[in-house]
């Protein structure tokens, strides 16, 4: 057992590496958190791989090194956790999930079920759904003139589809919201933002446990076609059950937040807004330039799972190494004025959803989400202003906003 | 350098050099080849790089990846025996000279 004092944050200390540069920088400090950019281009400006002693991890931020380390799954494994904990030296939070927390072989069969259960066709069948909640609460905000968006809209529409497209019987929106913040807030250090997230840990985390019980999801829903792969002998049931405990933990916040910062896109780039009611078939490719721009996942850790190297540096086995998408996301090396929100870019290859194996196994999910609303709100309004100061929220996985005050002109 | 030649649906065609260890996919992509959406980047999840391998190349470019035949199902034009998603296909030298047509939709 390694003794307490060679451990920090869950994981064990590493010395610097030979050859990156060392920064004494909080990346989870709640200023950066709000408003990441500085650090971002200051941890792409230090190099491919930057030691951070504070946590004593690694950090990538270049376009290039951090989508290869974030997609060689053979060195930088997931199943020792993709914060800062290391499952292999410390004791989990919760039981690791059996898809985001697990390597090949055994992330195989549990992605293939799950990638079929959320296929383009498997979303399809909720779009009428998706479009009739659209039009309710689109017309609800035209109605009122001025709301907060994230409220009324950014988390108003995951919380009233995404339960019913699961099929779950027991819906609190609150507790869906609070899991998602629990879950991303954990991957980062024991911080006062993760443990005002934990506090409701010991009320919330039995409740996700029971709804996802196969008696607790309708016949018709994404759920029960995770228990028909239990019934076809593809998984267990109570693999089927951390399965559908996946939904639940990954897919409200995270859509929550891709709509939050599409409509801040919006309303800080009203000739995107003009560009897009003008040629309505750019819809899908905006949203993946709001995912460029905002990364509402803005990091993601990995661990060497032995000694390698990362672009020439050694690497030490059981290093953590944050992968902070965010940077990646912006980095002018690979995106022309990277700053520029341009809905006519094609960001093919973005790393919002991560990429490889572990690629976002909700993002039709969360296109489809987006498409209805955005489109509905391409029908019924004419312009987006804001109406008040944007205010982001602090999570240690997650750049979200707290309050976007904005006025809703109709068409 | 491989060359990969892209047949689009009205049959013109756009010869590209590739680098070995890129998809077919990428290749497209770094060429602006508009037959290809690639919504998901390659992480096969959206079925928008769907392309026929010709017939002449689909030995070389070997048998479909698991879970590619779910993806495939879902895929907005026909599919047939010489379906694939082209993110699935990695450029190797023997690969020199592929190529590939490209269906009338992904979307
Ligand atoms: C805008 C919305 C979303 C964003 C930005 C997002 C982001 C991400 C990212 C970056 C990853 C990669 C994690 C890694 O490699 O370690 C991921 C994986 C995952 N996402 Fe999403 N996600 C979104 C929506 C959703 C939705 C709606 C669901 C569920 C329906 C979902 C379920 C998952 C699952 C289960 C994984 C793990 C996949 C695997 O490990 O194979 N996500 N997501
Ligand atoms: S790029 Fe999405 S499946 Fe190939």
């Amino acid at each position: 057992m390694i003794a307490t004092a060679e451990m920090i944050e869950g994981h064990r200390r590493i010395a610097p590496p030979h050859g990156a540069p060392v920064w004494d920088v909080d990346p989870y400090d709640e200023a950066i958190l709000c408003s990441p950019q500085d650090y971002y281009s200051e941890l792409r400006r230090l190099g491919e791989v930057v030691y951070i002693p504070k946590y004593s991890v690694l950090a990538v931020g270049r376009y290039q090194v951090t989508h290869t380390v974030f997609s060689d799954y053979e060195h930088f494994v997931s199943s020792r956790g993709v914060g800062l904990d290391d499952f292999k030296l410390s004791r989990p939070w919760r039981q690791p999930s059996i898809i985001l927390e697990a390597d090949p072989p055994d992330h195989t069969k549990t992605r293939k079920v799950m990638a079929r259960a959320l296929s383009p066709k498997s979303v399809k069948m909720l779009e009428a759904l998706f479009v009739q909640v659209a039009e309710t609460l689109v017309d609800e905000v035209i109605a009122r003139g001025t709301i907060d968006a994230i409220p009324e809209l950014a988390e108003r529409f995951p919380v009233t589809v995404f339960p019913r497209a699961v099929g779950m019987k027991d819906v609190d929106t609150r507790y869906l919201v609070d899991y998602g913040a629990m879950v991303f807030n954990a991957g980062g250090p024991d911080n006062a933002i993760r443990r005002r997230a934990m506090q409701s840990a010991g009320v919330i985390v039995p409740w996700i446990t029971a709804a996802c019980a196969r008696n607790r999801l309708e016949a018709q829903g994404l759920g029960a076609m995770i228990y028909r792969a239990a019934d076809a002998g593809e998984i267990t049931v109570e693999e089927a059950a951390m399965l559908v405990r996946s939904f639940l933990s990954a897919g409200v916040d995270t859509t929550v937040t891709g709509i939050g910062n599409a409509l801040w896109c919006f309303s800080q780039f009203p000739d995107q807004w003009e560009k897009l009611k003008a040629d309505p078939g750019l819809l899908r490719p905006a949203f993946e330039e709001v995912l460029r721009l905002t990364s509402p996942v803005h990091t993601f850790a990995r661990t060497a799972n032995c000694d390698t190297t990362i672009a020439g540096v050694p690497v030490e086995a059981d290093s953590k190494i944050l992968c902070v998408l965010g940077a990646a996301n912006l980095d002018p090396d690979k995106w022309p004025d990277p700053e520029r929100f341009d809905i006519e870019r094609r960001p093919v290859g973005h790393m919002a959803f991560g990429a490889g194996i572990h690629g976002c196994v909700g993002q039709n999910l969360a296109r489809g989400e987006l498409q209805a609303l955005l489109g509905m709100m391409l029908k019924k309004v004419d312009r987006i202003e804001p109406a008040g100061q944007a205010v982001w929220r602090p999570n240690n996985g997650i750049h979200a906003l707290n309050a976007l005050p904005l006025r809703i002109i109709p068409k | 350098m491989p060359q990969v030649n892209f047949v689009a649906a009205d049959g013109s065609i756009t010869t590209c050099s590739a680098e070995v260890g890129d998809t077919v996919m990428q290749t497209a992509m770094a060429n602006d080849i508009d037959g290809i959406v690639a919504e998901c980047g390659g992480s096969m999840m959206c079925a928008t790089c769907h392309c026929y391998v010709d017939e002449a190349w689909q030995d070389q470019t070997g048998p479909r990846a698991d879970g590619e035949d779910d993806l495939l199902d879902c895929a907005s034009s026909e599919v047939r025996p010489t379906s694939r998603l082209s993110c699935q296909i990695r450029l190797t030298p023997a690969l020199d000279g592929l190529v590939v047509h490209l269906p009338d939709s992904q979307q």
